[in-house]
């Protein structure tokens, strides 16, 4: 028999999460806390769920056009520009998919020629890299550094570009650092695009959750509109992960590529779930607003019990992640996940799993109550003791 | 009110568990001032007390909740608050509120046996001279309370390991 598949796809390396979900799933015992979840711990609000029921219950069963529901896609256009101050045109410029990775995923494959380099400031969401390969890009990594707070520099974007590149992604509120971009650090990595002719694919998932300043999106600043494919979506704003639906807006000429894409690989996002969606961009602000309180509280119990056990941790303000360094600990962040694992059932993901410059780091979801943090946090500082105890004692 | 006493009634409002340490590390704020801000707002009686939400159907005891409308001929000049007073003084009154529309006040009983609630009704509270007529109603099931939900819930599981 001939090799059936595909030797890109075979090279692509599975996502490193994937080792640790193994490895939590392979114990099976209820008594591991995880705090590993990217998702929020919050149900979807229950008006958004009625809507949803609701549109069964009329029988609105059918696929809707490839780009979505005008009715949704006006509400977005609402939203953003309530939101960002930018203008999309429903019509043209705004389309409806099965959650953001859809959107990154399609974004790459209507941009990109063999060989065009996209910068992946890293890092990052697991899926920008194999997106980019798949589509015949070439990957251009820039690790992040804490201390720029895991913001993207203007030296370290200038280093990175070629007379190849193409397009930058932007992945702010980040996962898994929880760094966000304001206004001001924004505006260098703008002009740099403008002046360098480069693309940009900001993707906004988390730009709800910010703790410090409202998000501020790279499309707001000037001569950026006409070269961003904004990304954003539902599943982290308003707990709505398992309904998968997200959103790309861009101007029409990269739009109404993506669009057929789309067209012929998904056809439309989920009927049941865009009626939601009209809901929750309606009446979903005070969710949205009590949920990030909620989120914001526990971002600050994790920061204050991280660096009370004597680890540094850089302050998030974004997204629903911290970041702790356990550099000074003599351990890569895989060792230190699975001992965790193995010692004090607990489950954190290692900063590596989404990119090499996440060594040292481990990410720490706060998508839990409190009392589950606590829980957590308690076994989390036995085990840094104990690794500090053997240190000294000279036993590692 | 300052905005720190509002953050803070937000959060003991649904945990009142919760120390003045940690209470302090959750808003961001000094815990020396967090606590002096509640020891204030306990003694202007804006905290009026923490009480602890139980699911009385999961225990032995064998109690009904009654809700009670009362109608009644204010009285001139003391109104309605000094009627309301007669009434809430009656330690087996939980709650009383007044009400707009076809009655006046609302008064619900908790933790009392049928005898209990009738004997009150019939005894105490129909005697008293501007009460005009009651209409009692029993608690046949409590699904949620103080935003909380009594009856048991399938939470959706979340897979232990997401990007």
């Amino acid at each position: 028999m001939r090799n059936p598949l595909s030797d890109k796809t075979a090279a692509l390396k599975p996502s490193g999460i994937r080792k640790m979900f193994d490895i939590v799933a392979e114990m099976n015992d209820p008594d591991v806390v995880s705090l590993g979840v990217g998702e929020p711990d919050f149900d979807t609000p229950w008006h958004i769920r009625e809507e949803g029921i609701y549109s069964l219950e009329k029988g609105r069963t059918f696929y809707t056009s490839n780009a979505g529901l005008m009715e949704l896609k006006v509400e977005i256009s609402n939203f953003i520009k309530r939101k960002s101050g930018l203008t999309y045109d429903p019509a043209s410029e705004i389309m409806v998919t099965v959650g953001g990775s859809e959107a990154i995923d399609i974004a790459m494959r209507a941009m990109l020629n063999p060989g065009d380099e996209v910068i992946i400031p890293e890092p990052c969401y697991v899926s920008y890299k194999p997106c980019t390969i798949l589509a015949d890009g070439v990957p251009v990594i820039i690790p992040l550094q804490e201390s720029n707070d895991f913001k993207l520099t203007e030296d370290e974007l200038l280093a990175a570009i070629t007379p190849k590149t193409k397009i930058l992604v932007l992945p702010f509120p980040n996962n898994p650092t929880g760094s966000i971009m304001t206004k001001e650090d924004l505006e260098p990595i703008a002009r740099i695009c403008v002046e360098k002719d480069i693309f940009v694919i900001s993707d906004e998932i988390y730009g709800a959750l910010t703790y410090q300043s409202d998000h501020c999106s790279i499309a707001s600043l000037p001569g950026m509109w006409e070269r961003t494919v904004v990304i954003n979506g539902f599943s982290k704003a308003y707990a709505m992960t398992g309904w998968r639906l997200g959103y790309a807006c861009a101007p029409a000429l990269i739009l109404q590529q993506m669009l057929k894409i789309h067209q012929f690989a998904i056809m439309c996002a989920p009927t049941t779930s865009q009626y939601a969606a009209i809901e929750a961009l309606r009446n979903g602000d005070d969710d949205v607003e009590t949920m990030r309180e909620s989120y914001n509280q526990r971002r600050r119990f994790l920061v204050y019990t991280f660096r009370k056990m004597g680890l540094h941790c850089f302050e998030p303000f974004g997204a629903f992640y911290v970041f702790p360094s356990i550099k000074g600990l003599g351990m890569t962040s895989d060792q230190f996940a699975r001992e965790l694992l193995a010692d004090e059932k607990v489950a954190v993901v290692p900063g590596t799993a989404f990119g090499e410059s996440g060594e040292g780091f481990l990410r720490v979801s706060y998508a839990y109550s409190l009392d589950e943090l606590k829980l957590a946090t308690d076994r989390i500082a036995r085990f840094v003791n104990k690794v500090k105890g053997e240190r000294a004692a000279g036993l590692r | 009110m300052d905005e720190m006493k509002e953050k803070i009634l937000t959060v003991i409002e649904k945990n009142s568990k919760i120390s003045p340490h940690e209470l302090a590390i959750v808003l961001g704020e000094n815990e020396e001032e967090v606590a002096k801000a509640v020891a204030e707002m306990e003694a202007d009686e804006t905290i009026c007390g923490y009480h602890t939400i139980i699911n009385w159907d999961k225990t032995n005891r064998d109690r009904v909740v009654a809700l009670i409308e009362v109608c009644v001929t204010p009285q001139r000049i003391r109104g309605f608050d000094h009627l309301a007073e007669r009434i809430y003084n009656f330690p087996e009154v939980d709650s009383v509120y007044l009400m707009s529309g076809t009655y006046d006040f609302c008064i619900m009983l908790e933790g009392k046996t049928l005898r209990e609630v009738s004997a009150f009704i019939a005894e105490k509270l129909s005697t008293l001279e501007s009460v005009t007529s009651t209409a009692t109603h029993f608690v046949l099931k409590k699904y949620k309370d103080h935003g909380t939900v009594m009856v048991h819930r399938e939470k959706g599981e979340r897979q232990p390991i997401v990007p």
